[in-house]
This record gives C-alpha cells, sequence and structure tokens, in this order.
C-alpha cells in the first residue's frame, strides 16, 4: 500500500486533512444563529474519517492484529464456489456495506436531533472511529482467523459454553425488539396516509409478479427483473397520488396504527411462511439495490443542494426533558444513536457471510473499518436531512400529541411557546406539499427523514412539484426495506426458536414439519407484534419506549463483541494494546448499564418503567384513569406492560454483565498463561497470488 | 501492456465487472463465473450446477438458513 511507503511529505498533507476538518468542526459547533451550510458538516465528517482510518486503522491493523497478507484466509481454505469465496476487496465491501447498513443509521440520528445537530454528530464521529469500526474490523478478523465462524460460536471457543448461550440469547431478544421497533416505524410513517399505504401495499404484488417471472419465466435474470420492478414500484406512487386525491379510494387506504398493526402482524405471519422465492428475495433485491441508490443520491443531492442547517447546534432539549425522547444527555444520547456510531448487531454480519469471502486477511481493515465508516456517513447524512427542516417543523412531526397538542393551531402555539417559532398555516402547507392530510406527531424518524430528503432532492430534479413524489419515494425506500427486515427476522427468529424449544420438544426442532413451523412462527410474530401493539397505543408515541430498548440492547451486544475482541487481544498476548478494546467496552458498559438502571429505577415516570407502572397503578388504586386508558382494564395493561418492559432492561442488564464477568475470568487465564492461548485456525501460506494485500 | 486508451477502457470495464459483480453479492449470488473456474480445477470429475440450479442453491442459503441473521437493522 502507497500509505507505509509515505514520508514526511505524506504526512504533511494528512496534517491539511486534519486542519480542514477541525475548522468544518469548528465551523459548525460554534455557530450561533448565523446561517451555516450542512457541508461543512460533511466535510468535516470526511475529514475525521480519512484521519481515523488513515492512522488509527493502520495502528489496529498492523501493531494490534498483526495482519498478515501471507496467512491463508478461509475463502481459499475451504473454496466452494459458493459460501466460501475469495473475493475482490471491492466487490466484498459493496456485499458488506449493503448488509450493515438499513433503517437504523437512518433513524437514530433524526430522534438525537432534538438537542441540536451538534452532540450527534460529535458522538457518530467518535463513536465510529473508536468503537463502532474498532469492533466490526476486530470480529471480521477474529472470525476469519477462525475459519468464518459465527459470533455465538466465537464466544463459546473463547470464552466457554455458558456466555455463548446467554450471548445468542440477548441476541433473540434484540431481534425481536428491532423487530417490533421497526415495524413501528412503518406504522407511524403509514397512519392516515393513503398514498404511502397504497405505495407500501403495492409493492407486495410487485414483489409476487417478480418472484414468479424469476422462477418460472426467466430463472435467475436479476438485473432485469430488478428494472421492471423499480418502473413497476415508480408507477406505484404515481398510482399513490393518484388514490390520495380519489374521494372513493383515498377512504380505503386511511387506515388507523390498530388497523396497520393487525396487517403487518398478519402480514409478517404469512411472508414468513411462504417460499422465500415468492415475496422475500425479490424484494429484497429492490430493497437493497433501492437503499444503495438512494443512499448514492442523497449523497449528490446534498453536494449540490448544500442546504443550510436550521436546526441550531443545541436546542434547550440537550439537558433534557425533550419531547422526542425523555433522559438527559447522558447515557440517552449514546443509545439514541447506535447505528452509525456503534452497532452491536453487525458483529452478527462481521462474523457471518463476510470472513468467508475475504481474499487476503488485511483487506478486513478496508472492509471491517471501511464499510462502518461508511455506514457512519448514512447516519451523518440523515442527521443533515434532519437539521435542514425547520425546527418547527421538526418537533411538530416527532413530539407526541400528549405533549403538544392534537391540531395544527396547538402545535403551533407550543412550539412558537418553546422558541421553534412556526404557524399552523406552515405545517398544513408542509404536510400538503408532501402530499398528506397531517404531519403532526409523527414520530420514528422516517417521516421526518422523507421531509428532509423531499426538501434536498425536489431542488435537484422536479421542483416543487416532485416535493410530494420525492417523499413518498422515501417512504417506500424505507418501508420496502424494514419489510424485508420483518420478513427476514422473523424467519431467523423461528428458527432460532425452534432450536431453543426443540431441545425440550424434539418434535418441534423439525424445521421441515409444518405445524411445527406454523408454531414456532406464529410465537415469533406474536412476541414482536406484542411489542409493536404497545407501543402503537402509547399515549408517548412508543418510540419513546421502544428505541430506548432497542438502543440499549443493540449497545450492549456491541459492549459484548468488544470484550470478545479483548479476550482474544490478551490471548494473543497483545495485553500492552488491549485498551483499543477495552475503552470502547468501558464506554459502552457506562452507557447501556446507566441507561438501564434508569429506564428501571428512575424516579420520573417519563423515563422509568417502573415509576410508570407505579403513576398508574396508584391512580388505578384510588379509582381514577389517566389518558390515553378509557378503562381500568386498559390501566392495567399499561403497568403490566411498565413492568414487562423493565424486566427485559433487567434482563438485558444480566446478559451484559454475566459476560463481563466470564471476560474478566478468561482475560485473568490468559494473563496467567506463559504462552499465547487464542484458539485460532493452524497458520497456513496463502497461494502467491492472494499474498498481494 | 498495449496503449494508454487500451488500458483505460480495460480499467472502466473492468471496474464495471466488480460493480456488478459487488451488485450481485449484494443480494446473495456470487460469481458464476467463479464458481465453474473453482468446479473446473478442482472437481473436474463432478458436474458444476447450472446457472439456474446455482441461483435457487444460493437463494435457499440466503434466505432459508439456519437462523442466520444476514443483514441489519
Amino acid at each position: 500500500m502507497s500509505e507505509e511507503r509515505s514520508g514526511w511529505s505524506g504526512h504533511l498533507a494528512w496534517m491539511g486533512v486534519g486542519v480542514l476538518g477541525a475548522f468544518a468542526l469548528a465551523t459548525v459547533a460554534l455557530a450561533r444563529g448565523e446561517a451555516v451550510s450542512a457541508l461543512w458538516m460533511v466535510v468535516a465528517a470526511i475529514c475525521v474519517y480519512l484521519i481515523g482510518y488513515r492512522y488509527y486503522s493502520l495502528f489496529i491493523a498492523k501493531r494490534v492484529l498483526g495482519l498478515d497478507a501471507r496467512r491463508l484466509t478461509p475463502a481459499y481454505k475451504y473454496n466452494d464456489g459458493l459460501d466460501f469465496v475469495p473475493t475482490h476487496k471491492s466487490v466484498l465491501f459493496g456485499h458488506h456495506f449493503a448488509a450493515i447498513a438499513g433503517a437504523g443509521p437512518l433513524v437514530g440520528p433524526v430522534l438525537a436531533a432534538q438537542m441540536g445537530y451538534l452532540p450527534g454528530l460529535l458522538w457518530i464521529l467518535a463513536g465510529v472511529v473508536f468503537a463502532g469500526a474498532v469492533q466490526d474490523f476486530i470480529v471480521l478478523f477474529i472470525s476469519t482467523r477462525r475459519d468464518g465462524r459465527s459470533l455465538g460460536d466465537l464466544i463459546k471457543q473463547e470464552m466457554g459454553p455458558v456466555p455463548g448461550v446467554i450471548a445468542l440469547f440477548g441476541a433473540f431478544m434484540i431481534m425481536i425488539i428491532i423487530l417490533a421497533v421497526l415495524a413501528l416505524i412503518v406504522v407511524k410513517a403509514l397512519t392516515d396516509s393513503p398514498w404511502g399505504t397504497f405505495t407500501v401495499a403495492a409493492t407486495i404484488p410487485v414483489a409476487l409478479f417478480m418472484g414468479i417471472y424469476l422462477r418460472f419465466l426467466r430463472p435467475g435474470r436479476i438485473g432485469e427483473v430488478s428494472v421492471i420492478g423499480f418502473v413497476l414500484l415508480m408507477l406505484a406512487i404515481v398510482g399513490g397520488q393518484w388514490v390520495h386525491e380519489s374521494p372513493t379510494w383515498s377512504p380505503l387506504f386511511s387506515l388507523d396504527g390498530k388497523t396497520l398493526t393487525w396487517l403487518l402482524i398478519g402480514y409478517g405471519f404469512v411472508a414468513a411462511s411462504i417460499p422465500v422465492w415468492l415475496l422475500l428475495a425479490p424484494r429484497d433485491y429492490l430493497s437493497t439495490f433501492l437503499k444503495i441508490g438512494t443512499i448514492i443520491a442523497l449523497a449528490i443531492g446534498i453536494l449540490i443542494v448544500s442546504p443550510t442547517l436550521k436546526m441550531p447546534a443545541l436546542t434547550q432539549f440537550a439537558q433534557g426533558g425533550g419531547p422526542v425522547w425523555a433522559g438527559s444527555l447522558f447515557p440517552f444520547l449514546f443509545i439514541t444513536i447506535a447505528c452509525g456510531a456503534v452497532s452491536g448487531f453487525h458483529s452478527l454480519i462481521s462474523s457471518g457471510t463476510t470472513p468467508k469471502m475475504l481474499e487476503n486477511e488485511t483487506h478486513a481493515r478496508f472492509i471491517g473499518y471501511g464499510g462502518m465508516l461508511a455506514e457512519s456517513f448514512v447516519a451523518v447524512m440523515a442527521l443533515v436531512a434532519a437539521s435542514c427542516i425547520d425546527p418547527g417543523v421538526y418537533f411538530a412531526m416527532n413530539s407526541p400529541a400528549a405533549l403538544v397538542g392534537a391540531n395544527a393551531d396547538a402545535v403551533a402555539q407550543t412550539l412558537s411557546s418553546w422558541g421553534f417559532v412556526i404557524t399552523p398555516e406552515m405545517l398544513t402547507q408542509t404536510a400538503s406539499d408532501v402530499g398528506e392530510k397531517t404531519i403532526l406527531a409523527r414520530a420514528g424518524g422516517a417521516p421526518t427523514l422523507a421531509v428532509g430528503m423531499a426538501y434536498i432532492l425536489h431542488q435537484v430534479v422536479g421542483g416543487k412539484a416532485l416535493m410530494a413524489f420525492w417523499y413518498h419515494f422515501a417512504i417506500l425506500f424505507e418501508a420496502l426495506f424494514i419489510l424485508t427486515a420483518v420478513d427476514a427476522g422473523t424467519r431467523a427468529g423461528r428458527f432460532m426458536l425452534q432450536d431453543l424449544l426443540g431441545a425440550f420438544v424434539p418434535a418441534l426442532k423439525r424445521t421441515e414439519s409444518l405445524p411445527a413451523n406454523v408454531l414456532a412462527t406464529g410465537l415469533c410474530v406474536a412476541t414482536w407484534g406484542y411489542f409493536l401493539y404497545q407501543g402503537v397505543i402509547d399515549p408517548l408515541g412508543g418510540i419513546n419506549t421502544l428505541w430506548p430498548l432497542f438502543g440499549i440492547s443493540n449497545q450492549m451486544l456491541a459492549a459484548v463483541a468488544l470484550m470478545l475482541g479483548t479476550v482474544v487481544l490478551f490471548k494473543m498476548k497483545k495485553d500492552r494494546y488491549a485498551w483499543v478494546t477495552i475503552l470502547p467496552s468501558i464506554w459502552l458498559l457506562a452507557c447501556t448499564l446507566t441507561a438501564g438502571y434508569l429506564k428501571m429505577f428512575s424516579a420520573d415516570p417519563k423515563v422509568g418503567f417502573l415509576a410508570h407502572a407505579d403513576k398508574f397503578s396508584q391512580a388505578l388504586a384510588d379509582g381514577k384513569l389517566l389518558a390515553p386508558a378509557k378503562t381500568p382494564l386498559a390501566m392495567e395493561r399499561i403497568v403490566f406492560n411498565d413492568r414487562l418492559d423493565a424486566a427485559l432492561c433487567g434482563l438485558f442488564i444480566f446478559v451484559v454483565v454475566s459476560v463481563l464477568l466470564y471476560s474478566v475470568k478468561s482475560v485473568l487465564a490468559a494473563r496467567a498463561a506463559s504462552q499465547p492461548t487464542a484458539r485460532e485456525a493452524a497458520f497456513e501460506l496463502a497461494p502467491a497470488g492472494a499474498q498481494g494485500a | 501492456m498495449g496503449t494508454p486508451g487500451r488500458k483505460l477502457s480495460e480499467d472502466v470495464g473492468r471496474a464495471g465487472q466488480y460493480l456488478v459483480q459487488s451488485l450481485r453479492l449484494m443480494v446473495g449470488v456470487p460469481d458464476y463465473g467463479a464458481y465453474l473456474r473453482h468446479m473446473a480445477a478442482t472437481h473436474p470429475d463432478q458436474a458444476p450446477m447450472s446457472y439456474e440450479d446455482f441461483f435457487r442453491n444460493r437463494l435457499d442459503a440466503r434466505y432459508g438458513g439456519k437462523g442466520r441473521i444476514g443483514r441489519c437493522c
């Protein structure tokens, strides 16, 4: 690589990058009232990524891990042309990026923007360089040196069977929460939106058609069928406008949250039960390609339009007490933005298909560390999109009606009293610009991002006339890959559950048995459906409850992965470099354990689940009803749900603390040993052609 | 090596190839040519799968897997 050879002149050029980055960061950080272009945010981010990649990831690659270009990778060792295939590093980068980038980096930063753009930006940049990218890189490295094994196997192998099972169980619970929160985002985006609902519903027949085309008419022609599918999707967006304007069809697709919830639950059950080629695979093609295309389009859009940041660098809610989600900056900002800064889920991907295709061990730096930097950039773009719309519109969309009022007049009045001056006309105008009846109380990130994207993209293509088109394009793009995730996640959860239940009832383990399948799928759908329904009827918007649970669990998984990295570093006798994983582990443990504790025991009923439960059970005892409950039964349900959520927090804390104890034990054992004890696959020399790094 | 113009068009061609390969790999379909080369080199006695069978095999591996999580949120 040329960068190793560069001498002082090279370092001087990098110093220039550093100065530019520092200047850009200072420009966005010190802005007080004057108009600042979002490009400064982009420049600051790119400079930080470049320097982090050039220096820190190189340090990790050479000193900490000691990547060895001569070492045979699993892709060569087990080459079968199918799962294990040596793959060019740019090709594999695309694959890895598409697997890690999803709805997460788009939603978290939007929610975090309630504190102003600065806290979120700083956390995204610091988090990715020192925690997120490190985690992805190290897990990829560990798995590559162990024949491409999965995270659960790696933990089992390096720490013992008990922490392995605990971590896998934790991963299953995280998945349930993720599915619920993703489905909730779709519900929030489609409630009373005939245009959006029609467009998203139309993706089902489009995908079915594609599936049949790909199976029987032109087998395996992915490119061709994806183009056809894309054209049909665009027609669905146009058709959605027609539905939106039609007095007969519009009411048919105007659904409330509860109806949408039941439809989604039913959809999830059916979609996870029918053959994969019919619905899941074709929609996955559409959602993957649309995701990549939209991310590139958004990047180009931001460069061309160079929107002005309208959100202040810091709002008064940086102190806590914000309407979008409750709680103070520490620890809650750091669990609200998970994906984009550090995401534990990536450890499952980095120990999934990617290590089986790594051509050379040294590529782990570009793919693991670099791939995460690319995802982080998606998060920065989401933050730009959320910060370039009017703050009044932002808070109107993301605040629950229980806090700011249910109609444009009330909302405008409340928000203006907070200092985000907005008129009711502006709110109704924005709604009509994007082809919706209302934009109020659409928490969840997706609709806000869609407004931001429409705001940017309509200035590039189409002008005002296409703003509504772009809004629904953005909604469609998010809903599409969320539905794919719901479908694929339900399937993955079903297999996990069958494995788990099979330990007690062997008959349930048979994945080809129809009753066993239906039962496991039903249980899986019922579990995430339960949390989804609870979120939909939550007066504070549901996101307020579910997103922290998701953030806590996801960051805890990241802590688990980084603790695995620490154990492996000690076992490799790299004690002096173990701070590379120890510091981010400590930070994540501090954030997640504090957040978990506060979500359980905080005296503020907006933050603490148990305090909220007490408030409702006290009222129940006094014979009073608190909104939104209209019956004592509903009150009891709220109390029960609060206690369930608190128990879930406790469970996550148990998982992470027990893995911590096992890690400490393994580290002590490794330090006591006089030899390296890491259980790597034996060193074999790579073929000469594969050593080119 | 050839003329610079030819080199450039070769580079562009290769970049295009990588792009297509990457897009296909994103949805779980690795390079069929690489599979054929692998089969010819290491299992010349076995008949390789046709592209259609190869495609089905990869589809089942990606989506029918045993509880594997192939993507992030």
